[in-house]
Parts: structure tokens; C-alpha cells; sequence
């Protein structure tokens, strides 16, 4: 089934409830990205050569903007929505009204993606400030946020309906999460792994938003970009429609 | 006879090969107040699943306010309901008044509309002073008052009440009856589910025992005790190191229904003169009061503990 208006209210909900935390929010994406930045940019950056010509510390930011959406999205259709479906009794409260589990999933995916929004907002902020950006195209990173946060929203979601407790989000955070940070891009060109790694890193989500952001954030975009959007646009579709099956499967016996 | 706003028939719902409902048919007609009694496990809960299209039943039809109901067109009949459910499900990061707020969103209520609705069932709930209070400041029973106020704020025409006041203190369950007593009488439909005989008693017009899926007996009140039960209860204790067969044996034959549980011996009596059988009970320790509710549910679901 596909989400209605009832998405619209159900990411409501979840604005006033969050609105008041904000704060915490601003602090922690802006805490992550700078600590990296200045650790692995710069501590680690002296003792690595430039690439293609860019220093170290710019060649991260991308990355890091890239794995801020995801972390964000993730978060929030993890922990977050773990907690509204099993904690607090949000969903079955929602669904004693007209919203229907596909509004549910996709307003909480939905709010996933405006919470990458600000936090890649915020981390772009930090490093034009910085001078680590070169391109204004960069600013069109915000848009890939909002579609990252789509795809990581209901991949997070995906867990979520098959989670026991907090604990099984162990799982996807060190065999996923982990895995896709260390090897979609964010930290070395892909262009340096063998064939098969390169490969397996397409299959990956993380690796085509670092692979946009990158273009966008040097001022280099190639068509080739509509490729990795088409992926993202058409696995979020898929990863949409399983997560909204499971969530159902798990609320509605 | 305007048409019923429930009308379940031959409802069935299993959970893999366990049934939890079985053949269930009932009608709840405008302006009544239908309560669904039974022990852990009868089935209340599987019912009110079926209800709100939370579980799809395995055979049988369920129609709720005229519609079939069917994930098609559960939204609809959703837009109708007011539903308080079991456990608590206020949003506990949001106000008094947002969680009001939040929830008519859900029905695509305008903004001003809501806050005028909201305004009166904060009154009507006695929250007034906690409008802008967080949920986690509230005591269980202002809980269970704002469950059933953002039950009402789409002014709905049937309400489900999934044994609104377990877990509440008496002060509090009678405030919340009091609230549902006020909404019968503006005429609104209610389904309550509930193990607490006097709360079945004291709201609803009629009643259904249910246990193990299965309808055992309906009826009002009064006509179910006086059927199943009779006018007065006499209840025996027999001493803990006594063995009571023989005292059972002895009491057996009586004018009276006899059931022993434990070290009790139950006599239930219809319309004989129990002062006639009181001589036999010398020595031992008795109670004798009216027949209730409880007589009737312990008669039909039996006396062993359920989890």
C-alpha cells in the first residue's frame, strides 16, 4: 500500500515531538563531522598524499556529508521509530485512526530524510566556513541529503520490523553501517580496490552518495551522476515497499 | 429498527492452529452500551483487533457502522471510531493540549477546530491545570482521562473501550466512568471490554461472557443473574486442615446449585427461603450475601486461575 496525506500528519507528530530536542540535535551534528575533520582530515591527513590533487581534509568532506545523511536517517527509523512501534505504543495509537501502516512508514522515512536535510545543512555550513568546499554546486548536496535520507529512512525501517529489542541494531550497525563507511568511498577513492570491491561498493547506498557528493562538492558533475540517482531513486522505491510490508506484517496479525 | 453499528457473525480468528475466536456473533445496536466480559485469553482483545483492522479475521464477517470492514475501508470506519486502547499510548514527549492536537491531525481535523475540541475535553477530562504539562507528570488515572478525551476529539460514533480502567485506584476508575456515563447519555455507542463485573454492571445496557473465543452467555444484567445464578449466594468456609468432601456431601441435595473451589463451598440459591438452611451450617464459618456478576462469570468461566 502506499502512503496518503496521513504521512504528512503522522511526520507532524513526529516534529513536535522532536522540535524540543533540537538542540541536542545541532550539537551532535555538529560535534561528529568536526572531531573528523580535524582528526582524520588534518591529525591523519599530513601523512597521506593528496588525491588527484585535492588535500586530504577536502577530499573527507564529502564523505562526511554523505555519512551524515545516512547516520541521521538511520537513527531516526532505528532507534526512533523502534521506540514509537514498541515502547511507547505510537503506531497502535495512530492506527486506531484513519492512517494507515504505509502513512506510518512513510512518515517516519519521510521525517528521517528532513533530519539528513539539517544535519548535512549544518556539516556544510562547517566546511564552507572551514574553506573545504571549492564548488557552489555543493549546495545541491542538500537535495541528495533529503534522498539519502529517503533510502537510509527505510532501510532503517527494514530493521526495525524485524528487531526483538534495542540489542538487534547491533547487527546492522556493525555488518552495515560500519562496512558501507569504510568502503563506499568515504575515506579512499574507490578507483583503488580490486574489481570485485568495486563492484561489491555499487551495491552498497552509501557509495553512490559519496560518489555525488564528491562531484558536487569538487565542481566536477558528470551524467554519470543520473546513473547513481536512478539507483538511489529506484532501490529506495523497493526498500519502501518491503519495509511497509514487514511493518504491516508486525502490526497487523 | 435502525441498523446495528457493529454486527459481527461467525467471526474466527486464529493465531497459527490456537484459536482465539470462535464463531463469535454479535450485534451492537445505536445508543447502546455492549460490554465484553472474560478472564485473561477469552478473546476481548483479538475482538477489538478484528474492530479497528488490526486482525484480519480467518472466517466469519465483521460489519462496523454500516461498512464491511476490510483493510479497504478500514480507514473510513477508523475516521468514525473513538478508540481507547489497553495500554497506554500517549505520546509521552508532547503536552496535555499537542497530544490532542497531534492526534486530531490524524483525522485531517483543521487546526482551529482542534484546539476548540481540545479545549473542552481538556475541561471535561479535569486537566485544565495540566494542559501544558508533559505526560510524564501525570498520575495513571489523568492518563486514562486523556486516553478517553482524544478518544472523543473526532466526535466519533462508536466507541471502543479496551478495559479503560485496569490499573486505576477506585477513586480514579469512578471518575472515568463518570466520563463514559456522560457520553451515553449524548447517545454515543460504546464497546467495552472489561474483567471488572462491577464496572460491566454499572455501564452497560448488555452483556456477553466470553471465554476460550466462544460466546457463553448475553443478556442484561439482572436477567443473567437471575438465570444463572439465582438471588442469593451463600459462601462456606471450610476450615483450612478440614477435608471438605464430606461437607460438600453433607450440603448436596440442597435447594441450591453447589460448587466447591478450594476450601470455599459456594451455594447458590433462587427464591428459597435461606434462613431454612442456615441451621446446617452450624459451626462453620459462612457469609451470605445477593447474587452479582461475579457469581454469574465464576459460574459460566470456572474458578481456576488464568495467566
Amino acid at each position: 500500500m502506499l502512503p496518503g496525506i496521513g504521512a504528512l500528519h503522522v511526520w507532524h507528530r513526529n516534529w513536535q515531538s522532536w522540535k524540543g530536542y533540537a538542540l541536542s540535535f545541532v550539537v551532535a551534528a555538529l560535534g561528529g563531522p568536526i572531531f573528523y575533520l580535524v582528526a582524520i582530515g588534518y591529525g591523519l591527513g599530513r601523512f597521506v598524499a593528496d588525491i588527484d590533487g585535492i588535500p586530504y581534509a577536502v577530499f573527507l568532506v564529502p564523505g562526511i556529508l554523505a555519512s551524515a545523511a545516512m547516520n541521521t536517517a538511520t537513527f531516526e527509523t532505528t532507534f526512533g521509530s523502534y521506540t514509537r512501534l514498541a515502547e511507547q505504543n505510537t503506531y497502535l495509537a495512530i492506527l486506531a485512526t484513519p492512517c494507515s501502516v504505509a502513512d506510518i512508514v512513510g512518515g517516519d522515512v519521510l521525517f528521517a530524510a528532513t533530519k539528513s536535510v539539517f544535519s548535512v545543512t549544518i556539516v556544510l555550513g562547517v566546511t564552507v566556513a572551514w574553506g573545504l568546499v571549492p564548488s557552489p554546486l555543493a549546495i545541491a548536496c542538500i537535495p541528495v541529503a533529503f534522498l539519502m535520507g529517503l533510502l537510509f529512512g527505510a532501510l532503517g525501517m527494514v530493521v526495525t520490523a524485524r528487531a526483538s529489542s534495542y540489542q538487534f541494531f547491533d547487527y546492522y550497525f556493525t555488518l552495515g553501517l560500519s562496512v558501507m563507511l569504510f568502503f563506499s568511498g568515504v575515506f579512499f577513492p574507490l578507483g583503488s580496490l580490486p574489481g570485485w570491491a568495486q563492484a561489491a561498493a555499487w551495491l552498497m547506498p552509501l557509495s553512490h552518495g559519496v560518489a555525488i557528493c564528491r562531484a558536487l562538492v569538487s565542481g566536477t558533475p558528470t551524467m554519470g551522476l543520473l546513473g547513481d540517482v536512478m539507483w538511489m531513486l529506484v532501490v529506495t522505491a523497493g526498500v519502501f515497499a518491503v519495509a511497509e510490508r514487514l511493518v504491516r506484517r508486525r502490526l497487523v496479525v | 429498527m435502525t441498523a446495528a453499528v457493529v454486527e459481527a457473525r461467525g467471526l474466527s480468528k486464529s493465531y497459527g492452529t490456537r484459536p482465539a475466536v470462535v464463531d463469535l456473533s454479535f450485534t451492537v445496536a445505536p445508543g447502546e452500551c455492549l460490554g465484553l466480559l472474560g478472564p485473561n485469553g477469552a478473546g476481548k482483545s483479538t475482538t477489538i483487533k478484528m474492530l479497528l483492522g488490526l486482525a484480519l479475521p480467518s472466517a466469519g464477517t465483521l460489519s462496523v457502522l454500516g461498512m464491511p470492514m476490510t483493510p479497504r475501508t478500514a480507514g473510513a470506519i477508523k475516521a468514525r471510531l473513538g478508540v481507547v486502547q489497553q495500554d497506554d499510548s500517549l505520546d509521552p514527549d508532547l503536552t496535555v493540549e499537542m497530544n490532542l492536537l497531534v492526534y486530531a491531525s490524524y483525522f485531517g481535523i483543521g487546526r482551529a477546530e482542534a484546539a476548540r475540541r481540545a479545549d473542552v475535553l481538556i475541561s471535561a477530562a479535569e486537566l485544565g491545570d495540566y494542559r501544558h504539562a508533559p505526560i510524564r507528570t501525570l498520575s495513571g488515572g489523568m492518563r486514562r482521562r486523556l486516553m478517553l478525551g482524544r478518544a472523543l476529539i473526532n466526535e466519533p460514533a462508536l466507541l471502543v473501550l479496551d478495559e479503560p480502567t485496569t490499573g486505576l485506584d477506585p477513586q480514579a476508575r469512578r471518575l472515568v466512568w463518570e466520563r463514559v456515563r456522560a457520553r451515553k447519555r449524548s447517545g454515543t455507542t460504546i464497546l467495552l471490554t472489561t474483567h471488572y463485573m462491577e464496572e460491566a454492571a454499572q455501564l452497560c445496557d448488555r452483556l456477553i461472557i466470553i471465554d476460550q473465543g466462544r460466546i457463553l452467555a448475553e443478556g442484561r444484567a439482572p436477567e443473567l443473574i437471575a438465570e444463572r445464578v439465582g438471588t442469593e449466594v451463600v459462601e462456606v468456609y471450610v476450615p483450612e486442615d478440614d477435608h471438605p468432601e464430606p461437607i460438600v456431601a453433607r450440603l448436596a441435595g440442597g435447594p441450591w446449585r453447589l460448587e466447591r473451589a478450594g476450601q470455599t463451598v459456594y451455594l447458590y440459591l433462587r427464591d428459597v427461603d435461606a434462613a431454612t438452611t442456615l441451621p446446617w451450617l452450624g459451626g462453620l464459618e459462612y457469609s451470605r450475601r445477593r447474587a452479582t456478576l461475579e457469581d454469574v462469570f465464576l459460574t459460566l468461566t470456572g474458578h481456576t486461575l488464568r495467566d
